[in-house]
Formats: structure tokens, C-alpha cells, sequence
């Protein structure tokens, strides 16, 4: 089997709270089309390693790369602002709490980011916008504001707005944790499907579902370590770490 | 002298004096809302060191007298004439509309400052990280996040900043400023008729009032995100009254 090119790369990302060293040297890399799903008990630093990724936060030291373009972090120090934000226009983020701009229709939230960061046309902003709405199903929401939206239609908003920036991966930070139960459905078809269409994803999610039918491989994170790592059918039928066993009892 | 007599002979004092008003309240809020951004931009982001003298200028403002200033400027100009003659100044300075000016502008400019730093720091987290997350500079997450979030935020205690420093340019009449109560003052030593300051009360309130309608317009627009249904309803409605 040919590897597929690597398009994120994470190496021995260091990160501390004042004292607290909540990532203790984590390295991952994400080939194209992969998915990966990060899982952990809360506190394991999941959600601090994605944003990470993208320098939401900003790693005490650490080596991020996106399609070969690296940024290096020693002593909490990023690197300049422009390079960051190239890296961000790369990553496509999906919040948990969705984070949609309320003051913008659905529409104006998925056009924003190519026009006002990649500098593309309205017209050509729209048409694209419009696309995507309709593709997460949303085509007849178009012009309403996030509140009127319910939260798995804010979601799916959301994750039309990163694929708006044609992102290399796209990261999501437990995209159905803040949804009610019968929303969580719907959202998580929407990621099958971009799955299904070869998106490269990193996920950090409590859907074990998701995270055994859908991704490619799964990292488990315990106290701020790589505690287990592997394709899903592998690890969770043989775990070889105690804690991941645990863990994977305690969920199912 | 009756009531109405009073209106129909000095309404053209009244009337510029109301202008006067207008113009001075108008300029200086303006002036203020020019400058107050970026200085509201300094106390939300900038270091400590950045801030004080900022610090310092709002606690002055906010901590003294708005006549204790205006006098400040208008007597304590005099008293530094020639220095200010050297530097060409004086021209500005000797004209006591100048002088309140920039009294209500300084004045404007600290309390506008406040309110919006208020306002910016109201501005949902999440937002602005999405935002980041996109890859926007910092600039034009302010433009387009963080901005339009603190004005609907500030707004309405914007307005009732218009409104007390429309109430405190009265002030402007104490050294020379023929405004709407220096004309109402000159108009009572005249006639020494009473009923010209209902008359000056009522013209203020008028002016209040219509601000008042005018702010709340631009506020419901401004927060129309927060209650579509009712904002596209009014819209229906003032849609049908145009066309009817």
C-alpha cells in the first residue's frame, strides 16, 4: 500500500497551564484522507491538543507543519502572526459550542471567511456558499440569523463554513458534545459523509460510534500523553493499554 | 407678557440658540466617537504601561465637575496665553466656542471610551476565536467580529452619553456660548419673564426626544439578529405603509 502525503504534522507539542503540564510531548501525523479520532476522559488534554493545532492556543514548544509549511514554537513563543494565520486559512475549525457569527445570516457566515481572508468575489463567495448550505442540508435556512437556527442546524452551518476555506483538514472540537440527543444524528452524518468523501479530519469526540465506524485511526490520550494508538478494529477489539480498556468499558 | 408672546417675538434667538446646541452636542459626541475606538481598543489590549496615562485621563474626567473642565480650559488658556501664541495657538483658544468644544469632546471622548471598552469586552469569546480560527487578522476581526458586536452591545448607553452631554452643553452658555440657554438667558434679562425658560425646557425635551426615537430606530437594526421574527414584522409593516 502507497502512504498517501502526509498533510498535518504535529511533533513533541509540549503544553503548560502555569505549572501544570497538561500535553507532556505529543507527535501525530494526519495522512490525506485520514480520520483520526482523539478520545480521553476530560482533563486527558484532547480538546488543548487540537486547539494546538492551529495555535488557538499556543503550545509551550512544539513543531506544527501543514502540508510541509512548519511553524516551531520554543519557550511559548510563536512564530510571527502572518504564518499563523496562513496556517489557520489551511485547518478548518468546528466548535463545540458552533461559534457561528450572530450578527450574520447562515449565508453571510459561510461567505465571510473567503471573502474577507482569501479575497474572493462575492459573487463567486456566494455561489459557493449556497453549494455547500445545500449540501448539509440546509439550503431553505439560508438567510436566517444562528438563533434561529436549532443547534445541530448551527453545526451543520458551521461545518459549511470551514469547507468554505477549502481547508487541507479540518479539525473538530467535540462537534456534538453541546447538541441535544436527537440532533446528534444529523451532525454526525454530515462528518460521515466528508469522511466518505476522503476529508482529511481530526476529531476529538465522546461518539464511539464515530470514532470506531468512521476513523481511520484513533489516539487515546491519558494525562497528557499518547496512551493508545491504532486503527479502531484494531485497538478496540485488543487494547493493549489498561487504561483505554477502562475506558472503552466504561462508555460502551 | 404672555407665553405665547414670548415664542413669537424671540423665537428666531431661540431657535439659533437651539442650533447652537445641536451643533456644539453634535460636534463634540462626533469628535469623541472618532477618537474613543482606538483609545477603548488601548484599554481592552494594550500593557499596563500604555494604559495609564489613559487611566489617569478617563479617572480625571469621570472624577471632576464637567464646568470645573470647561472653565479649566476657557480660564486656564488665558493664563498660558503667550506660550499658546507661540505655538499659534491662541486663535483656537480665544474663541469660547472653541473652548467648549473641546471641553465636551475631551469629556465625550473618556465616558465613549468606557462604555465601549464595556462593549468589547461583552463581545462572545467564541466569536472572536472562530474568527482566529479562519485565519482573519487581527484587524479585520475587529472590523468584522468584534466592532459590530461592541456598538450593539454599547449602544444604548452611547445614547444616554449623547443625551447628558446635550444636557451639560448648557454649561457652554456660563462662558459666552450663545446656545440654547444662553439665548434663553439673554432673552429673561430682557423681559424678565419667566416663562422663556418653560419655553428653552420644552425645546430641550423635543430634542431629547426625537434623539431618543431616532436611537432606538438604529438600536432595533442594530440587533435585529437577536429578534428576526420581530424585526422582519416591522419591516412588513413599514413595507405596507409605504406602499398604501
Amino acid at each position: 500500500m502507497t502512504q498517501a502525503e502526509i498533510i498535518l504534522q504535529a511533533e513533541d507539542i509540549h503544553k503548560s497551564f502555569g505549572s501544570f503540564e497538561v500535553l507532556k510531548g505529543i507527535s501525530l501525523e494526519a495522512r490525506n484522507h485520514d480520520v483520526i479520532s482523539i478520545l480521553g476522559s476530560s482533563g486527558s488534554g484532547k480538546s488543548t491538543l487540537l486547539r494546538c493545532l492551529n495555535f488557538l492556543e499556543i503550545p509551550t514548544s512544539g513543531k506544527v507543519s501543514v502540508h510541509g509549511q512548519q511553524i516551531q514554537v520554543k519557550n511559548g513563543k510563536p512564530g510571527n502572526p502572518r504564518q499563523i494565520e496562513g496556517l489557520r486559512t489551511r485547518l478548518g475549525m468546528v466548535f463545540q459550542q458552533f461559534n457561528l457569527w450572530t450578527h450574520r445570516t447562515a449565508l453571510e457566515n459561510v461567505m465571510e471567511g473567503p471573502i474577507q481572508v482569501k479575497r474572493e468575489s462575492r459573487s463567486e463567495a456566494r455561489d459557493k456558499a449556497e453549494a455547500l448550505l445545500a449540501r448539509v442540508g440546509l439550503a431553505d435556512r439560508m438567510h436566517m440569523y444562528p438563533t434561529q437556527l436549532s443547534g445541530g442546524q448551527q453545526q451543520r452551518v458551521a461545518i459549511a463554513r470551514a469547507l468554505a476555506m477549502e481547508p487541507d483538514a479540518i479539525l473538530f472540537d467535540e462537534p456534538t458534545s453541546a447538541l441535544d440527543p436527537e440532533l446528534v444524528g444529523e451532525v454526525l452524518k454530515v462528518m460521515q459523509d466528508l469522511a466518505a468523501e476522503g476529508r482529511t479530519m481530526i476529531v476529538v469526540t465522546h461518539e464511539m460510534g464515530f470514532a470506531r465506524e468512521v476513523s481511520s485511526e484513533v489516539i487515546f490520550l491519558h494525562q497528557g500523553r499518547i496512551a493508545e494508538q491504532g486503527p479502531p478494529d484494531e485497538i478496540f477489539t485488543h487494547p493493549r493499554n489498561e487504561v483505554f480498556e477502562r475506558f472503552i468499558a466504561n462508555t460502551r | 407678557m404672555n407665553p405665547i408672546d414670548i415664542l413669537s417675538t424671540y423665537w428666531p434667538r431661540l431657535l439659533d440658540g437651539t442650533l447652537m446646541t445641536i451643533k456644539l452636542t453634535l460636534m463634540g459626541a462626533l469628535i469623541a466617537a472618532v477618537v474613543s475606538p482606538g483609545l477603548a481598543l488601548i484599554r481592552t489590549q494594550a500593557g499596563p504601561l500604555v494604559q495609564a496615562p489613559l487611566r489617569l485621563y478617563v479617572s480625571f474626567v469621570r472624577g471632576t465637575p464637567i464646568l470645573a473642565q470647561l472653565f479649566l480650559i476657557f480660564y486656564g488658556s488665558g493664563q498660558f496665553r503667550p506660550l499658546l501664541q507661540e505655538w499659534g495657538l491662541w486663535g483656537f483658544f480665544r474663541d469660547p466656542f472653541n473652548c467648549a468644544l473641546l471641553t465636551f469632546a475631551l469629556n465625550s471622548t473618556a465616558y465613549q471610551t468606557e462604555i465601549l471598552r464595556g462593549g468589547i469586552l461583552g463581545v462572545p469569546s467564541g466569536e472572536i476565536e472562530a474568527a482566529k480560527a479562519i485565519g482573519m487578522t487581527r484587524a479585520k476581526t475587529m472590523q468584522r467580529v468584534i466592532f459590530p458586536h461592541a456598538y450593539r452591545i454599547a449602544w444604548p448607553a452611547l445614547g444616554n452619553e449623547v443625551i447628558l452631554l446635550m444636557k451639560a452643553s448648557a454649561l457652554a452658555s456660563v462662558v459666552t456660548v450663545f446656545d440654547l440657554m444662553g439665548r434663553t438667558r439673554q432673552v429673561f434679562s430682557k423681559t424678565f419673564d419667566f416663562s422663556v425658560y418653560l419655553w428653552a425646557a420644552l425645546i430641550y425635551l423635543c430634542i431629547t426626544a426625537i434623539f431618543v426615537i431616532v436611537w432606538r430606530q438604529a438600536e432595533h437594526r442594530l440587533s435585529r439578529h437577536l429578534n428576526p421574527n420581530a424585526w422582519e414584522r416591522s419591516k412588513d409593516k413599514s413595507l405596507k405603509a409605504t406602499q398604501s
